[in-house]
């Protein structure tokens, strides 16, 4: 029996390292990929904790984060088109639209 | 020999996050991050979660890879300006992620599955590992599936405004 704490490292792991590349990038399409990755960690703890518990509401709750994810990256992947059509550039340190000079 | 198999899986996972991380190229990125996908649903079926692991191969992997994949054919990957890639490293982003790491870690590595729900792997499987799921779903989570509808709904209207608006816009 492979121990649940083995899962647990792992999915914080994957989601610690989507962290750190989300909050150190440039590159926005590159933050969108890190975003996956996180959520990825997230599911993997969610199923592991629900097997281990002997209860399915973990994997029902996975399912929501990947519908509202899908969701989200739609928006977020058209905000960047939206955006580069705009300024022809992706980079997180060029978008200051909203910052106050 | 399970073992094996998940310490294959595992360092695999690792390997493979960190290989799509670090990619210049935003194609290859989203080409491992796909790699990365299939792994985990592998590691779905070591936790006796079929119906997850499928939905996690056709609505990631076959969903969302694929938007992620029009976009940058829509931006033109190779055509974008080659910037600096990371942010300045002293600015204090690095600490702050290592620090959540630490504590991610120091949290999970002492949790114990103490409570024990009814569904046991053995009802799961008489049942059906989708069977189960559905009839979770639809009786006790029947509210959250309604909303999660509309929370569908609403990006699909919103990609379309932000489609639409581009003919008046001047840009």
């Amino acid at each position: 029996m492979i121990p649940l704490e083995a899962y647990l490292i792992l999915a914080g792991l994957i989601f610690s390292m989507g962290l750190i590349n989300l909050l150190i990038n440039r590159n926005l399409i590159i933050v969108f990929v890190s975003l996956e990755v996180m959520l990825a960690g997230v599911n993997l703890a969610l199923v592991a904790l629900s097997h281990y518990m002997n209860d399915i509401r973990g994997q029902v709750l996975a399912i929501f984060t990947i519908a509202v994810a899908a969701g989200s990256v739609a928006v977020g992947l058209s905000l960047l088109i939206a955006h580069f059509n705009l300024k022809k550039s992706v980079d997180t340190e060029e978008i200051r639209e909203l910052k106050e000079e | 020999m399970i073992y094996f198999i998940f310490a294959y899986f595992c360092l695999a996972t690792l390997g493979i996050s960190i290989m799509s991380l670090t990619r210049k190229n935003p194609v290859h990125a989203v080409l491992w991050l796909l790699l990365l996908f299939l792994h985990v649903a592998v590691i779905y079926l070591f936790l006796n979660a079929e119906f997850l692991a499928m939905v996690q191969v056709i609505v990631y992997a076959g969903a969302i890879l694929v938007m992620f994949l029009f976009t940058l054919f829509l931006l033109g990957a190779r055509q974008l300006p080659k910037h600096k890639r990371y942010t300045s490293i002293l600015e204090g982003r690095l600490l702050i992620g290592l620090s959540i790491t630490a504590t991610l870690l120091a949290v999970f590595s002492s949790i114990k599955a103490e409570y024990s729900g009814k569904y046991t792997i053995k009802y799961v499987h008489d049942v059906g590992n989708t069977k189960a799921i559905g009839a979770m779903l639809f009786n006790e989570y029947s509210l959250a599936v309604l909303i999660l509808g509309v929370i569908l709904l609403i990006p699909m209207i919103a990609v379309s405004v932000l489609a639409w608006r581009r003919k008046d816009d001047t840009s």
